[in-house]
């Protein structure tokens, strides 16, 4: 077919009816502390990774909130897991643990990459 | 002259036949006084007890009020000549001992081995500022310019010096909200509810101090809960350029010339943020503290999970304790305002009032 150069543009709104919050729910079953995160950036403030690399450790939370699952999977890649936004947490969430459960889970929930 | 109510002498006899009960209030902060002029009001005697020497409580040490800079002398000048007007009696450098409850009265043993008999008591043993040591990440007494909004407003008083290294005003100041509260590694999960107003306030007050400082706020949330606090929030970016960055400090460090690189992550553009400042003021919340929940112990009251003492009914009846005839004022209760601890103490002291009539 001939490429007239056109393309769809996807929509940029987060369409929560699409949600799929089954890596979600699996995460915070097993985590349960990831669950009163209040959004403050103190672990992404001394994330040992986040100085030199887009890494940002509290978007995590929102991405499985969000269910940008597909980015979630390269994002966690980052993390070194030196633990340093365990001991800043003001509410004391196991994030290491909160990474190793999305490395294990995420492959179930991947969605077809588009 | 065994005891201090008797000293008040020839008016104790009286006393004991003119005035309907005694209550005996703990504390003499501006809760308990207050709360002690309107029972006086009302007809009772009242006999006051203070730990320290003087009344008037934390309120002694602060400088100016939010939200509208009111000097803090202004409230505690009138209270305090209330307490010299009124005829009540005043036990300071006194705690009490025991409390034993004989029918409907309380025997109370102080700590100067008077015995006190009264119909009701009122606890009013206010707070404790969180001690900042405690989140050693802020440096707080390692670091030479980390201060407390304590500290800041004890350097608002005329002879308060707003300097740091080699005698030089501070360029660039941050506060960092939340200290000690909502933070469940310090052990408070709470909100101190007053310090999101304090930092507000205290940093205009630098800016008119200092009009060439450049200030920064680091908050997680801002809590402009009550009237005229949103207003001076948008009064401080409006008037004043005080920045406001969201995000908590996780960590500061000193450099070698005295000032201090801080990290926060600034949460609304995603990326992590460092900055040196000059002067790092760390806005302390509120705890319970020693004294409430001793004075809690011995009344067999209980405490919640946050330190501040139960009522029994948050809507109804938060001016009770879950012992009868035993009641709250102020902070002990929760964190609050100078605002609402006078109207908590004024409310305490109409539901002893009724509850006296009612119960005796």
């Amino acid at each position: 077919m001939k490429d007239f150069g056109y393309t769809v543009i996807k929509q940029r709104t987060i369409d929560y009816d699409q949600f799929d919050g089954r890596l979600l729910k699996e995460v915070l079953e097993m985590e349960p502390s990831f669950k009163v995160c209040l959004s403050c950036g103190g672990c992404t403030a001394t994330c040992s990774a986040g100085d030199l690399v887009s890494f940002n450790i509290r978007r995590m939370n929102l991405m499985l909130r969000r269910g940008e699952t597909f980015e979630l999977e390269s994002e966690i890649e980052k993390c070194m897991l030196c633990g340093k936004c365990m001991l800043v947490c003001p509410r004391g969430i196991n994030l290491r643990n909160v990474i190793m459960l999305i490395k294990k889970s995420i492959l179930k929930f991947k969605p077809a990459k588009t | 002259m065994h005891n201090h109510v008797e000293m008040h002498g020839h008016a104790s006899l009286q006393k004991k036949n003119l005035y309907m009960k005694h209550i005996v209030i703990i504390g003499s902060g501006i809760a308990g006084i207050e709360t002690a002029s309107a029972l006086t009001d009302a007809g009772h005697w009242v006999t006051v007890i203070e730990k320290e020497v003087h009344v008037g409580g934390k309120l002694n040490n602060w400088t100016y009020l939010f939200p509208d800079f009111t000097p803090a002398e202004e409230i505690t000048k009138p209270l305090f000549s209330k307490f010299r007007e009124k005829d009540f009696s005043f036990l300071p450098n006194t705690e009490i001992k025991t409390v034993i409850r004989n029918n409907n009265k309380f025997s109370i043993e102080t700590s100067g081995n008077q015995q006190l008999e009264a119909d009701a008591i009122v606890l009013a043993t206010g707070y404790e500022l969180f001690d900042a040591r405690r989140k050693e990440e802020y440096g707080y007494k390692i670091y030479d310019h980390v201060i407390t909004s304590f500290d800041l407003e004890q350097l608002f008083k005329p002879e308060g010096k707003l300097t740091v290294a080699f005698g030089k005003h501070p360029k660039r100041i941050a506060f960092v909200h939340c200290v000690g509260s909502r933070d469940e590694k310090s052990g408070n999960h709470y909100c101190s509810k007053v310090c999101c107003i304090t930092g507000v306030k205290q940093a205009i007050e630098l800016k008119k101090r200092i009009p060439e400082a450049e200030i920064f706020c680091f908050y997680i949330d801002l809590r402009m809960y009550d009237k005229h606090f949103e207003e001076l929030y948008r009064q401080a970016q409006e008037k004043y350029d005080i920045q406001f960055i969201r995000g908590r400090l996780s960590e500061a460090s000193e450099n070698i010339d005295k000032s201090l690189l801080i990290k926060a992550e600034d949460t609304l553009s995603g990326r992590p943020l460092k900055m040196n400042v000059d002067m790092l003021v760390l806005l302390v919340g509120m705890e319970a503290g020693e004294g409430t929940t001793t004075v809690a112990r011995t009344c067999g009251v209980s405490c919640e999970e946050s330190g501040f003492l139960k009522t029994q009914d948050s809507f109804l009846k938060s001016n009770f304790s879950d012992q009868e005839g035993i009641f709250l004022a102020g902070s002990c209760f929760a964190p609050m305002s100078v605002h609402d601890t006078i109207l908590h103490a004024r409310s305490a002291a109409q539901e002893v009032n009724d509850w006296l009539k009612n119960n005796n």
